[in-house]
């Protein structure tokens, strides 16, 4: 059977602005809009050709889901992406504290 | 052809109206959205429920839909004769085609028909999946087997359920929550679209000595109270083998002794490290001779544990 090379998806990696629309289904203007909105960053907003982390992608994927199950507008999906990064931090400080408990902070 | 019963999904009656439609679905996707939810089985609830959506806020999916009549979840069951014909198809076994698959389809090629469409390049569904791994198989790199089953539509637009089986190589440098990208492994495009992409979810099994952060890693380091007094060297399980650590004389419990670049591997280079955290355990049994030279030990030191407490209580 052959066997297939997953490929990174972490901030080393750079998709060019072509490359993350078509990957995450969202138009140029729609991806532009969630970089005006600062829900996007590209590694260099002055570049000619913008250029994101590879891990924005799943950003941009999730903003492409919420916009389209919940028929958010633009603020609304910004907002909703803001809010869940915020969580992922939090729960990822989380695990992070739980590492460092003495037992994995269980009784 | 097995029933789905779309009313049942979204809790709604047969008469609701559009707008009742709606509502149950924004109150059913803010619960099970995969983005949103912590729900188990939150991604196959919110597909489901995505397919029952599309179906009923549909008028003329819905009116079809309503023509099948109400079966039991799962019941097999035949359309009624003709029922096909609306779809703009000739004739064809409804035997092992999805209910989902035909609305999302044939209903599709309904409109794009009606819109005297022409055949516009359609990329395939991207697909996601959680592949559960060990530290030992992130630490070294692994592969995984992986299986989808996804709607391919013939030339007609009729859909047939495919399952596609394959390996996948996670490369060593995954931790928990890292996503890869397998290109071209979700479902297939149509009309010459672009296949769709398989995105894998790494999630990690607990381990029974070290817990993880990023790819740092965390191990509870028991001391006797002698050893943390006077020092010692230990041997200490890592990934890849066991280590000596020295402890050095004095070492209080919490405090966190590193072994540099024991931890996960990083995708491109260097690596997290392991932290051994001290715990001061303490014999629950004790011999006489062992009470005896504790009782000494009592009596010779001067060491106050608690003295900013005294110090506090006389402010």
């Amino acid at each position: 059977m052959k066997i297939e090379r997953a490929m990174w998806l972490h901030e080393q990696h750079e998709l060019l602005l072509e490359e993350l629309c078509e990957l995450s289904g969202l138009s140029e203007a729609e991806l532009r809009e969630l970089v005006d909105y600062g829900v996007l960053a590209p590694i260099d907003s002055h570049a000619q050709h913008w250029t994101f982390s590879a891990d924005r992608l799943i950003v941009a994927r999730s903003a492409r889901r919420l916009r389209k199950d919940f028929d958010l507008d633009p603020h609304g999906v910004a907002l909703a992406v803001a809010l869940l990064e915020r969580v992922h931090d939090l729960e990822a400080e989380l695990r992070d504290l739980r590492a460092k408990l003495p037992g994995g902070g269980a009784e | 052809m097995k029933y789905k019963d779309y009313y049942g999904v979204m809790g709604v009656d047969r008469k609701a109206s559009a707008e009742e439609i709606k509502n149950a679905y924004r109150k059913l996707a803010r619960k099970y959205h995969p983005d949103v939810s912590k729900e188990r089985d939150a991604e196959e609830k919110f597909k489901e429920l995505g397919e029952a959506y599309e179906t009923l806020r549909d008028p003329e999916k819905r009116a079809a839909y309503d023509q099948l009549g109400s079966h039991r979840p799962g019941q097999e069951f035949r359309p009624p004769p003709g029922w096909e014909q609306q779809f703009g198809g000739g004739s064809f076994s409804f035997d092992d085609i999805d209910l989902g698959d035909l609305f999302a389809g044939l209903a599709g090629g309904m409109h794009r028909a009606r819109r005297g469409g022409g055949k516009v390049p359609v990329p395939g569904e991207d697909y996601e999946v959680t592949a559960h791994i060990t530290l030992e198989e992130a630490y070294r790199g692994t592969e995984v087997d992986l299986e989808l089953t996804v709607p391919e539509y013939d030339e007609r637009g009729f859909p047939r359920r495919v399952r596609h089986a394959f390996k996948a190589r996670i490369p060593k440098g995954a931790t928990d929550g890292q996503r890869l990208r397998l290109p071209g492994k979700g479902g297939k495009g149509l009309n010459g679209g672009r296949g769709g992409d398989l995105y894998l979810n790494i999630a990690l099994h607990p381990h029974r000595l070290f817990r993880v952060s990023g790819h740092d890693l965390f191990l509870d380091l028991p001391l006797a109270p002698w050893e943390a007094v006077l020092g010692t060297s230990v041997q200490v399980s890592t990934l890849g083998g066991s280590v000596r650590l020295k402890v050095p004389p004095g070492t209080h419990a919490g405090r966190q002794l590193r072994l540099a670049g024991r931890g996960l591997p990083k995708p491109h280079a260097g690596a997290g490290d392991l932290f051994a955290i001290v715990q001061i355990v303490v014999p629950t049994v004790t011999s006489e001779r062992e009470r005896a030279l504790f009782k000494e030990l009592a009596e010779a030191s001067t060491f106050n544990p608690r003295g900013h407490f005294e110090q506090e209580a006389a402010k």
